[in-house]
């Protein structure tokens, strides 16, 4: 049969399109490589879950596992988490032989954070600029304007009104923002990672605690507008509804 | 002792100069002895917009520079004996206005005036900040925008934190939004922010709306202030606007979408 020419023709309309899309996964950090009792393990933690975990893709985090551990046992692991619900989507951290088992098991190598060139996303931590009231004006009852920046060195900052868009907020301890909160909070910024931000009306541009941020649009819809608590667990930032 | 009123905003062409040559021409209407002084160096607009702009010999940076006294410089409005225009020099640079000089100027207007009225620039640089230190009373022109809105605002923390006032721990500058360019129609349908949006974002009392009216127009390029055209929607804003500021306690007119009748509709507005 003689080659096809190259067709100059246009085909009929393409039926992929390929994106770069973000989202968040729950990680599962594994502790240990002996899965005895890893089973009741997770029928406890799927429990708890009430459903969260119902189909939910896993990503497993082997970055925690001490270095002399032997080889995990992948098709016991996998098929553990698949039979709580899980959907196990790939691994992350670990050794370059661990990789090669898990692709084994048709599970993708995801970035490791702490090799990967992007460090985890924190505002740089170099003394919080001048700012324009700064000392013990811990409890402010006056709307913070635009282009305003207040910074509660040493405490918690509490704000009775409105914090508009374009103002800044800082702390080295808590904030409280009894009011509509549309600017930029920034809890803990000398590095207390205990710190966290408390607002009636989360419609905030940024908020973060010790360095680690999120912005507007990363802040999901069912949180806009509701009475909103914002601190770390680890290093991962959370919102919680109050 | 005159009150010194400062409008501002932040965001241009927004209505400072139209509300300043109203709300003067409104106040000496009154019967107060009133100055209107344009801060805009080298952009000038307050003398063409109160019609003055033939007879202008000497002007504000001249009398900073004591090359003119004040006698010389204000212009008497032909229409109004108690109102009074100090132009803003159109060669000079913002520069030439300092604090002291224009501290002087303002202490010497307070002597023989009730209310000096000091049209700013845009924006929140040097001529901006020039218009407002001094001043007793602010009003924040914005229209029912967003980019307005949040010019405003910041307008307004500058005016809470770098004023003489604040300076001092006086009692603050205190603080009028005037909504200008409003269209109750567009809010009807959704497109623009409401009063209500306004006051939310801006947490302040409302001294007045303008609505949106093709008289300001008219009125800007005939060289009268837009306040005394009686017959239009904006002109009659300006004068409860006027009253309000006074102490009147008037109503909001002008919020509502006008329906028009059929004859209205039929032979024009």
């Amino acid at each position: 049969m003689s080659p096809q020419p190259h067709s100059t023709e246009t085909s009929t309309r393409a039926l992929i399109e390929l994106k770069a899309g973000n989202f968040t996964l729950p990680v599962m950090r594994l502790l240990g490589t002996d899965l005895d009792g890893l089973g009741e393990e997770l029928a406890a933690k799927v429990e708890a879950g009430a459903g969260f975990f119902q189909h939910a893709p896993v990503v497993i985090d082997l970055s925690s596992l001490p270095e002399d551990s032997g080889e995990v046992p992948f098709p016991l692991l996998v098929g553990l988490m698949r039979g709580h619900g899980m959907i196990p989507v790939g691994v992350r951290g670990g050794n370059p032989a661990q990789h090669e088992a898990a692709a084994a098991m048709e599970l993708a190598v995801l970035a490791d954070p702490r090799r990967s060139q992007s460090r985890p996303r924190t505002v740089p931590r170099s003394v919080p600029p001048a700012a324009t009231h700064t000392g013990p004006g811990r409890l402010l009852t006056h709307p913070i304007r635009s282009g305003q920046r207040v910074y509660a060195r040493g405490g918690d900052l509490v704000v009775m009104a409105a914090v508009s868009s374009g103002a800044e907020i800082l702390a080295d301890g808590h904030i409280h923002v009894y009011a509509p909160l549309r600017g930029r909070a920034l809890a803990g910024v000398k590095g207390d990672a205990t710190a966290r931000i408390f607002c009636r009306d989360l419609q905030a541009e940024l908020v973060s605690v010790a360095g680690y941020y999120r912005i507007s649009e990363n802040i999901g819809a069912d949180l806009r507008g509701r009475a909103v608590q914002v601190f770390l667990e680890g290093r991962e930032l959370r919102m919680q509804t109050l | 002792m005159a009150r010194i009123i400062v409008v501002t905003s932040g965001k241009g062409g927004v209505g400072k100069t139209t509300t300043s040559a109203s709300i003067a021409m409104g106040l000496a209407r009154r019967g107060h002895r009133t100055a209107v002084i344009d801060f805009d160096v080298g952009l000038r607009n307050l003398d063409l917009v109160m019609g003055c702009e033939r007879r202008v010999v000497y002007d504000f940076v001249n009398v900073i520079n004591q090359e003119a006294n004040l006698n010389q410089a204000l212009i008497r409005d032909k229409r109004e004996d108690n109102l009074f225009i100090l132009p803003a020099s159109q060669t000079r640079d913002k520069e030439a206005l300092t604090k002291e000089g224009v501290g002087r100027v303002l202490d010497e207007l307070a002597q023989s005036f009730d209310y000096v009225v000091c049209d700013s620039p845009a924006g929140i640089e040097h001529g901006a900040t020039m218009a407002m230190y001094y001043a007793d009373d602010a009003i924040v022109v914005t229209n029912p925008e967003v980019s307005s809105v949040r010019d405003s605002d910041r307008m307004l923390g500058i005016l809470a934190s770098k004023s003489r006032r604040a300076e001092r721990g006086d009692e603050p500058i205190r603080e009028y939004l005037l909504l200008s360019r409003y269209s109750p129609e567009r809010v009807a349908r959704g497109e623009m922010l409401s009063v209500d949006d306004v006051k939310d974002i801006l947490a302040l009392d409302l001294l007045g709306v303008i609505p949106e009216s093709q008289s300001v127009l008219s009125a800007s390029n005939a060289g009268v202030p837009v306040i005394l055209d009686e017959a239009s929607d904006a002109g009659r804003a300006y004068a409860d606007l006027v009253g309000r500021y006074l102490g009147e306690d008037l109503p909001h007119r002008f919020l509502e979408a006008q329906k028009k009748g059929l004859l209205s509709r039929l032979f024009g507005g």
